[in-house]
């Protein structure tokens, strides 16, 4: 065994840039969620299924021969077939081009109402969990009034001033829409405001605008991506609903709603004319569905870095 | 808490004046007039918009609506003229009440049933299975899940009635077909609180101290995880009792729900106010009891009060 003695060996000295730098590329919050996102077969499979349905609405239409309201009388009840796939309502307009037609009208309401509700939402909720007092308290009996008028009278009063038509329903909804999540925020803002990171920036003097931006929004935006995937379902069913009692958007345009409450009439005769929207409706809620609870658990801070 | 009660009391009032004062005008803001039949003759109508108080300044409607209301009285109806408000609700809500009360006690049991074995069992087949029934749930509207239940269940397997409300064998489809959404929304939600309560201290102190796994479930975990689940069952209670339209209308029951729709297309001032005003009690009430059931359910509230 040979002794070890002082000048076998070399002082290498320390390299402490080497040491500080970090070899993996860092990751925003977004890039990391969508990293997680990714993993997520079942939420990664919903953001699929809703790509594809949107680009059928957009372009769908555009390259079928067929109008979505020319009637024909030959094709009444036509049963799915290779010119018309998927069939042909009770006066013979083309499914197909029907369900993307109103694909673009649900989906647009749904993506619509529920990003403005969030919006204000977000703003008025903040607002009132942030300062409290007596602006907290009259926005809350607000909204508990809000929240008894039948959303029909309003939709009502709404169609009678616009019209009937997208846009009017999309007000009609944001009307009392926001309140869902104003509530929701207003709570997370209220608890965040109590924690210690809110208490040392105040402590270190920064201004109340900054706090809002730099502490507590980034601590909500996952939630409130969330949440809005989760409202858009309700907003398309809020729609179906309108439309199955007839306050939807005027004919010969058309909702998943529409198409869906004038199948169930033929069910036992044509089963397809309710199946085929009845299904769309479903997958495209499936598909929301799997994406909200994929989000919910990609930006959850708390799973960060578990998988 | 007494003092809290009160306050809250006072304050449920004050919305639903609120509430009636502001639909109350807003009703008469709608297009159209209540007897606008092309078969009334134009003095019959005019005579009948007289006796029901419309030539007066709407002010004095207001004082005189509000003045009968005090009474607990609804008024006539301005569509079904022989009938008052009260004895519509008082026909029509007992059918809803039935209907939401089996579809409510359907919907929470298994709804809590379902989150609960699915977070107990994380990952594991029951799990995914509990999973998969949510998301179903909250994906399929309730007209079609109602049309597909009458369907198979009433046409083509012939097993229960399609229609009608006349004894438990009526009630099944419909109570399913409104429970499931509210099923699937509880189950989600408990599953979700369940997850969340259990990495929390005071269940490893449970744990640690040699409890079974069951009494850490129903003790510790359950009670805590509820929270959430009451928060969003106050709103759907008021909303499933006072009567849904769509599955009344598809089961043909005689609820409140498809009058609740009728007047408003109808522009039958009195229903709607009496309606909206009757959902209202219900709604604020349901709020009410949350709140205070808040209490009982978190032990935190409680010392806090003692």
């Amino acid at each position: 065994m040979t002794e070890l003695n002082k000048d076998m060996f070399v002082i290498k000295g320390k390299n402490i840039e080497k040491m500080e730098t970090i070899s993996r590329p860092s990751l925003s919050f977004w890039q990391d969620a969508w990293r997680r996102l990714r993993k997520n077969r079942a939420a990664f499979v919903g953001l699929c299924i809703l790509g594809v349905y949107v680009l059928l609405a957009i372009f769908a239409p555009i390259l079928s021969k067929y109008s979505f309201s020319a009637m024909s009388v030959a094709d009444q009840h036509a049963a799915p077939s290779l010119q018309h796939w998927f069939g042909c309502d009770s006066v013979g307009r083309d499914q197909w081009v029907r369900t993307w037609m109103g694909a673009r009208v649900s989906l647009s309401i749904g993506l619509f109402s529920a990003t403005i509700n969030m919006c204000v939402g977000a703003v008025i909720g903040g607002l009132c969990g942030f300062y409290g007092g007596k602006l907290d308290m009259i926005v809350m009996r607000i909204v508990d009034i809000l929240y008894g008028i039948p959303s029909l009278i309003i939709t009502m009063l709404v169609m009678l001033v616009l019209g009937k038509g997208v846009a009017p329903l999309i007000i009609a909804m944001c009307i009392v829409g926001w309140i869902g999540t104003c509530r929701f925020v207003r709570g997370e803002v209220y608890r965040l405001k109590e924690q210690d990171f809110v208490l040392a920036a105040k402590v270190l003097g920064v201004s109340d605008f900054a706090i809002i931006m730099k502490h507590i929004i980034p601590n909500i935006v996952g939630m409130l991506v969330t949440n809005l995937c989760m409202n858009i379902p309700h907003a398309i069913f809020q729609e179906a609903f309108l439309s199955y009692i007839g306050l939807g958007i005027a004919p010969p345009n058309c909702s998943w709603g529409i198409l869906a409450k004038e199948g169930i009439a033929y069910l036992r005769v044509h089963p397809h004319e309710v199946a085929i929207p009845a299904a769309i409706i479903c997958t495209t809620m499936l598909a929301l569905n799997l994406l909200g609870d994929g989000l919910r658990d990609a930006v959850d801070p708390k799973l960060r870095g578990t998988e | 808490m007494t003092k809290y009660v009160i306050k809250r009391v006072i304050a449920a009032i004050l919305t639903l004046w609120a509430l009636v004062t502001i639909v109350f005008f807003l009703v008469r803001l709608m297009p159209g007039q209540p007897f606008t039949s092309p078969k009334l003759p134009p003095q019959v109508a005019q005579n009948l918009m007289k006796y029901y108080g419309f030539d007066k300044p709407l002010i004095v409607q207001y004082l005189q609506y509000m003045g009968n209301l005090l009474h607990g009285d609804f008024g006539f109806s301005m569509k079904y003229t022989n009938k008052t408000v009260n004895y519509i609700i008082g026909q029509t809500f007992p059918f809803s009440a039935d209907l939401g009360i089996r579809a409510l006690c359907l919907a929470i049991s298994f709804g809590l049933v379902l989150g609960i074995l699915a977070a107990r069992k994380r990952g594991t087949k029951i799990d995914f299975f509990c999973v998969i029934i949510a998301i179903v749930g909250t994906s399929i509207p309730d007209f079609i899940m109602g049309a597909l239940l009458q369907y198979f269940f009433g046409i083509k397997w012939g097993l229960l009635p399609v229609a009608q409300y006349k004894g438990f064998e009526y009630t099944i489809l419909p109570a399913t077909a409104l429970a499931f959404y509210t099923l699937a929304s509880v189950s989600r939600i408990m599953r979700a609180s369940m997850l969340e309560v259990t990495s929390q201290d005071y269940i490893k102190t449970a744990r640690s101290k040699g409890l079974s796994e069951l009494r850490i479930t129903a003790k510790h975990q359950i009670r805590n995880a509820i929270m959430p689940v009451m928060t969003m069952l106050g709103p759907t209670v008021a909303a499933v009792l006072t009567g849904t339209f769509v599955i009344e209308a598809i089961f043909a029951i005689p609820g409140m729900g498809k009058y609740y729709v009728q007047s408003v297309n109808d522009n039958d001032y009195s229903m709607i106010l009496g309606m909206t005003l009757f959902y209202g009690v219900f709604l604020v009430t349901a709020n009410l009891i949350v709140d205070i059931l808040y209490g009982f359910a978190d032990p935190r509230v409680r010392i806090g009060r003692k």
